[in-house]
């Protein structure tokens, strides 16, 4: 039902990577309604260049999430009711990436950081090998599983002070990705992933803050995987120079 | 800035310290009781192997974790090459460490 | 220093107290081994530090630094453990935990000092 007095103020960062600044707008206040469709409306009925970033609206594709009211949040779902403080929203681009336009970041930094972290598969047998069984009991598979519903998202990128703070360090996602991968019976990089989550900028970086885990949409704990990293990097390290 | 070696040193420096810091904080409770005198402490630590020893490498592990500990500080605060923060990061370890040592001395010596 | 929205919940808390008392005990370190040190050659301007530590302020400053220090070693003891001990659903505990144990020993001493 909607109020008809009611509406919710909401500035929006516009500006491109080298200025910008926010601007105000006045959008109608519904019972139900995602941040998402706040941009949306605006882009719609006031600001038709406004740009931002969107695919599903389900909250699978992990491409819409911006700093609401200070804050990492995949926009899609997250209920206007929920963020907003006295009807006002501040709808910003993700921290700790390069603007292009208005909501729009370059991702690029994060999805190469993945690969750095040999967040890639490593295989090691061909199609014609039978299909290896994965028993999900495994202790490995279960830390496996507990990370590798990411979407991609970069809200835990965004929420991280030693990402902010070290432009090296490859981040909570990458890392927690590489610890999925540790943790994959079918996947031979083993020694890849520590030697890249072990160099300056790897897991060593983290600074246990946990903002990742608060923040992640999914519920996931990267702060979780990259202690993983960390205990296996540690152990490597200790066997070898011994 | 803090590579696997580092990292090490400064888990395994604190792993170290932790059972010092408890004695050094059960003596400075024990020790403040009726009030702190030079006599006092003198008293107890001049001519003692014991708490040479105990000091002693107290110095040394806690000069090289708050060296680390610094460094990783100061590379997060502010942009810092790599030379001048390995430069900062060796005085820290060694100014602690002649000081450290230099007072350890001073109340065992006997 | 400003807690900004994404900050200010209990682990990222724990993080910068930790950091904040490691930085606060290295930069007292020279000076409480300079104190020390007097205790060879001039044990009389020692003696007189220690007097001048009587006062109610320096006390309660004493009691600052102990419980910066319990701070740093309970904090640490947390992060040794939640980085090499598979515990990862107890760290707010651990982070708690780990404030109170300071503020435990901390006053313990505050209490003996007066």
């Amino acid at each position: 039902m909607p109020d008809a007095a009611a509406s919710l103020s909401v500035s929006v960062w516009r500006g491109g990577p080298e200025a910008g600044a926010f601007r105000s707008f006045d959008v109608p206040a519904l019972k139900n309604q995602t941040v998402l469709d706040v941009v949306a409306w605006i882009q719609r009925n006031a600001e038709p260049t406004l740009s931002y970033r969107f695919a599903c609206r389900v909250g699978m594709c992990g491409s819409c999430a911006m700093m609401v009211n200070g804050q990492p949040r995949w926009t899609c779902r997250t209920h206007v009711r929920k963020v907003a403080e006295d009807g006002r929203l501040e709808i910003a681009p993700l921290r700790n990436l390069p603007v292009i336009k208005d909501l729009a970041v370059d991702m690029d930094p994060f999805f190469d950081k993945w690969v750095k972290a040999e967040g890639v598969f490593h295989s090691s047998t061909d199609r014609a090998a039978d299909i290896a069984p994965v028993r999900p009991s495994t202790p490995a598979r279960v830390a496996a599983d507990a990370g590798i519903e990411c979407i991609n998202c970069a809200v835990c990128y965004a929420a991280c002070d030693s990402v902010a703070a070290n432009p090296d360090y490859l981040g909570p996602a990458a890392l927690n990705r590489a610890w999925t991968l540790l943790n994959d019976a079918k996947d031979s990089g083993r020694v890849a992933i520590l030697d890249a989550v072990s160099r300056p900028g790897g897991c060593t970086s983290c600074h246990s803050q946990g903002s990742c885990e608060r923040f992640c949409p999914n519920e996931l704990s990267p702060l979780t995987s990259i202690a993983g990293l960390k205990r296996e990097a540690a152990w490597r390290f200790l066997r070898k120079e011994s | 800035m803090l590579d696997m070696r580092l990292y090490m040193l400064q888990r395994l420096s604190a792993l170290v310290m932790a059972p010092l810091v408890f004695g050094h904080i059960a003596v400075m409770i024990y020790a403040i009781g009726g009030g702190l005198s030079a006599a006092e402490v003198l008293g107890r630590t001049q001519g003692s192997v014991g708490w040479m020893l105990f000091y002693g490498t107290f110095v040394v592990v806690v000069s090289i974790h708050a060296a680390i500990g610094l460094r990783v500080v100061l590379a997060e605060t502010i942009r810092i090459g790599r030379l001048p923060l390995a430069l900062f990061s060796w005085a820290v370890c060694l100014g602690l460490l002649y000081m450290g040592l230099s007072a350890v001395h001073a109340v065992t010596a006997s | 220093m400003i807690v900004r929205p994404h900050q200010g919940h209990p682990l990222w808390l724990a993080f910068m107290l930790h950091r904040i008392s490691g930085v606060a005990l290295a930069l007292f370190l020279p000076a409480h081994f300079y104190v020390l040190a007097l205790a060879l050659n001039e044990p009389e301007r020692l003696e007189g530090f220690f007097r001048w530590a009587d006062q109610p302020l320096v006390k309660i400053a004493e009691f600052g630094l102990v419980f910066l220090l319990a701070i740093h070693i309970f904090g640490g003891l947390r992060l040794l453990a939640l980085e090499f001990l598979p515990w990862s659903a107890r760290q707010k505990t651990l982070a708690a935990a780990a404030v109170a144990f300071s503020v435990f020993v901390s006053t313990t001493f505050l209490l003996r000092a007066i």
